[in-house]
Order: C-alpha cells, then sequence, then structure tokens
C-alpha cells in the first residue's frame, strides 16, 4: 500500500523535515531545529503539530444515537454538554482497550478523534456494534492541527478571534476565510492548547499564518518526549488490547455514574478489577542516573525478582533527564519504590514516581 | 604527524605516535539528532578492532559506537558524558570520547581518508 500524505506534506519539506512513515502516512519526526529545541519551543512558546494522519469520525443521529454510544464507552454521554469533550477508550469484552479517543458532542452528533493506526478498525468495530442505523463519516477530507505552548491562546486568537473563551476540554465552530473549522482547547503534551479541524485545501494557507504569528512546525520525536514528560499514554505503548484502563491507572476517565449501574462493554471486568484490585498497574519510573531505559527494558526489585517492563522511555528535555513509564505488579507500584532497569546487561537504579514528570499548565476556564 | 581516518561505523580515529584519538564524525552526529547520553569504556581496559567500546543515545535510539583499531584505553572523555549535547556542537574535535594506545598500527590500513569516507557517507545516507 502507498503511504499517505497529509494536506501540508509540502510545507513539511518546505521546512525541511526529516520524514518517518507512522501508520501508513509520511509524517515528520523532526525539522532542522531538533527534537530536544522543537520540545523546550513547545514548553516556551508554541508548537504547531500536524495530527491530520489521525481519524476524525463524525457520528450522526438523536438520543437513540446517546443510548446506544453509552452501552460502548463507559461515559455519561446523557449529561454531556454540547461542545464539550471527554478521553475514552473502546473496549472489547474483557476491557482490553482497541484504541483511546477524545470523544466530542457536536450538533446532532458527536465527533471521535481516533489514533491513526487504529481508526480503520474503530470504524469496522463502531459500524458493527451501532449496526449502520446511523450516518458515520470517517471524514478524509479535514485536517487536524494541533497548536501547543503557553503562547497558542495569543498566537490563534489574533487569526481566529473567541478562542480564547474556550474553557479546557470544550470547543466550538468558528470561521476561517468563510469556512467552517471546529477548535477544541485540548492537546497532548501537556500544554494549553488548541486542535483545529479544518478542511484539506485551507490547511496550509492556515498553519503559515500560525507561523507567521511566530508559531513553529514541530515533528513527531518531540510529541513523543512532551507527552511522556507530560504523563501521557500513547497507543501500542502504555494501552493495547491485552490492558485495561484500570490497569493502565486511567480509571478517572471512567464515569462513577457508568460503574455503579454497568451496562457498557467491558463494564464486569472493569467493575471486577475496581473491586479486587489489578495484578499490574502503570506507573511513572525515574531512573536515578542519566541511562536511559527504553520500551522493553525489564524492570526488578530489590530481591532481583522481575516485576514489570517499560512501555515508553526517553530524555525529558525539560526534564533534562530520563523519564520513563511502564507496567509493574501491583504490590511494587507505591511511589518511591526503588527498582532496577535492566539495559545493556547491567542493573541500574530507578525509583517508581507520580505522573507528570512535568507539571501541566492547562487553563481550567476562560480568560 | 597525524593522520587522520575514517571507519564505516562513522568513527573517526588521529593517530599522533601510538596514542589514537577516536571519535564520531559529523555526519554520524547529524544522523543521531539531539545526543542525549554517552556511556564510555573504563580506563585501563582493553578493545579490540570493530568491538563495541560505547554508546552514545539520542531522543530517539541508542546506537553502539565502535572502535576502529585495537588497544588499551588510556582516557576517556568526561566532558561528553556530562554534557552528550556537546557531541552535536563539536564531533570531530574537542568531543572525542576516548584515546587508546595503539596496539598495532597496520589496522589503520584498511580505513578510509577523508576523501573516501565523505563518498562513503553520502552514499549510505541517500
Amino acid at each position: 500500500m502507498e503511504t499517505k500524505k497529509t494536506s501540508l506534506y509540502k510545507l513539511h519539506q518546505n521546512s525541511k523535515a526529516k520524514f518517518v512513515e507512522f501508520a501508513g502516512y509520511q509524517m515528520p519526526i523532526q525539522y532542522s531545529d531538533g527534537i530536544v529545541e522543537e520540545h523546550k519551543f513547545t514548553r516556551n512558546c508554541s508548537g504547531i503539530f500536524d495530527v491530520s494522519h489521525m481519524g476524525q469520525l463524525f457520528i450522526y443521529g438523536d438520543d437513540n444515537l446517546i443510548d446506544d454510544l453509552e452501552k460502548i464507552f463507559p461515559l455519561d454521554l446523557k449529561n454531556l454538554k454540547l461542545n464539550h469533550s471527554k478521553y475514552s477508550f473502546l473496549m472489547n469484552d474483557d476491557a482490553g482497550i482497541y484504541d483511546d479517543l477524545i470523544i466530542t458532542k457536536i450538533d446532532n452528533g458527536f465527533l471521535i478523534v481516533l489514533n491513526a493506526a487504529c481508526k480503520e478498525n474503530d470504524y469496522k468495530i463502531l459500524s458493527e456494534l451501532l449496526n449502520g442505523k446511523y450516518k458515520m463519516v470517517l471524514d478524509e477530507k479535514r485536517s487536524l492541527i494541533a497548536i501547543q505552548g503557553p503562547k497558542s491562546v495569543q498566537i490563534l486568537n489574533d487569526i481566529i478571534d473567541g478562542v480564547r473563551d474556550l474553557s479546557f476540554m470544550s470547543g466550538n465552530w468558528f470561521l476561517f476565510e468563510e469556512q467552517k473549522i471546529y477548535i477544541t482547547r485540548s492537546g497532548y503534551t501537556g500544554e494549553d492548547g488548541f486542535e483545529i479541524s479544518i478542511s484539506n485545501e485551507k490547511a496550509e494557507s492556515f498553519t503559515k499564518k500560525l507561523i507567521e504569528k511566530g508559531a513553529k512546525l514541530i515533528g513527531l520525536g518531540a510529541r513523543d518526549t512532551l507527552r511522556l514528560e507530560a504523563g501521557l499514554c500513547l497507543y501500542g505503548h502504555e494501552l493495547d488490547k491485552n490492558k485495561t484502563p484500570v490497569e493502565a491507572n486511567l480509571k478517572w476517565a471512567i464515569s462513577k455514574e457508568r460503574i455503579s449501574k454497568g451496562n457498557f462493554i467491558g463494564s464486569e471486568r472493569i467493575n471486577k478489577q475496581l473491586n479486587d484490585g489489578v495484578s499490574k498497574i502503570r506507573v511513572g519510573i525515574k531512573p536515578e542516573g542519566r541511562v536511559i531505559a527504553r520500551e522493553k527494558t525489564k524492570i526488578y526489585n530489590q530481591s532481583d525478582l522481575h516485576i514489570g517492563e517499560i512501555t515508553s522511555g526517553t530524555f525529558g528535555p525539560s526534564v533534562n533527564g530520563p523519564v520513563a513509564m511502564g507496567y509493574v505488579e501491583n504490590e511494587f507500584s507505591k511511589k518511591d519504590t526503588k527498582v532496577f532497569l535492566e539495559v545493556r546487561g547491567k542493573r541500574h537504579p530507578a525509583n517508581i514516581c507520580g505522573l507528570p514528570f512535568y507539571k501541566k499548565s492547562y487553563v481550567k476556564g476562560a480568560n | 604527524m597525524s593522520e587522520v581516518k575514517y571507519s564505516k561505523e562513522h568513527e573517526w580515529i588521529k593517530l599522533e605516535g601510538d596514542t589514537a584519538t577516536i571519535g564520531i564524525t559529523k555526519h554520524a552526529a547529524e544522523m543521531l539528532g539531539d545526543i542525549v547520553f554517552t556511556e564510555l569504556p573504563e580506563k585501563g581496559s582493553n578493545v579490540d578492532k570493530d568491538g563495541t567500546a560505547g554508546v552514545v543515545e539520542s531522543t530517539k535510539a541508542a546506537s553502539d559506537v565502535y572502535t576502529p583499531v585495537s588497544g588499551e584505553v588510556l582516557d576517556t572523555n568526561q566532558a561528553i558524558v556530562d554534557d552528550p549535547s556537546k557531541i552535536n556542537e563539536d564531533p570531530e574535535n574537542t568531543a572525542w570520547f576516548f584515546k587508546l594506545k595503539i596496539k598495532d598500527k597496520s589496522e589503520m590500513d584498511s580505513l578510509m581518508n577523508k576523501d573516501e569516507y565523505d563518498k562513503f557517507a553520502k552514499e549510505s545516507s541517500s
């Protein structure tokens, strides 16, 4: 299969991007500044991320759609206000995660943003579960652009007046050059920011405007170090079909209302794990030295017992040291538990720690 | 008189008398991206031609550093352990990795000169 290109491909090329193939797309891993500079620029100023490879699934329907989606997602969708978003999961019967996603209530339905590598499969699963009752569009005609970092609100508001009034995890329709664009205040870097759903034709001119105002294009490399410092999960690493939201330490994302009643896919297993506990759980891990423990690194306790594995590990530019997340047996998951990471045949000391590694500065309400 | 040669693993080696100074090339540093971690061989240890003698890690991945010749490690550059970004700044000069007492100077013969290496690097990255 030929690799796909996003509408910003030419702009990436002109900005001297190094490309990698990711989920069937040619995506920029970094530009000429490099991952560390791009990471710091996002934390200090404003970074632009082309995330058009992600799926934008529009599902249209009435109250019946809400009922049917509540059988799938562990969310209180009846009380989700128009233009408000929630983080959630598509799960199998054993609560194993097919994908993690953001679902937003829009006029006449929902917009669900899906991971690029999962979107086709998600569409298939959701079509079967919803039995063809609703209009579903996995929209390839729209690009998705994220702008993240403390200066983003000012930069974006200069172009689209009014975005500064959005509160975290909410959105609305705005106009750009007479076209409707949907903007949510959200992101995946641990910074204040926005995600903009815009037609493919307008994506490049819109992005150029952001650049003119002082934002810079940032590659997937820095996106990974930013999200890891923020303690956020990446599908295929922290999350997969064999892990549940409870094991992933994401039970905050499951509606308490819905847990007590059950009646959604995976609810039995989730209820059982919430009552009985889990055998393994996701934790933050901070190596004591400078050695980077990458994915699949084995974790041992002080008595040489193999207790888990790293799922993501890198150097955190803002932390200025190595950071990692992984799964350990529940009894070793307490903060400050000393563990050892086996890197190139040697065991290196590390500590279980709280997340995030880098403190978030999300805006809670409107300015 | 000193002689600088290059290996297919993208190390440079400068021989002055019996002392060989070894580092990674500018091309290698550019390919790796931002270097954030360095591990060097132990002083006094012996390393064998084409064997692993260290590690460099960028934000993306870890790569082994090989020694292009055999010898005893005389010295290592602590400055690049303390601040690995120095390797991106000045890879072929102040950011050297380690110095060896060379065991067999004939091991230099199979290595590339500057022109040969530049050509090799250009081809291997295209």
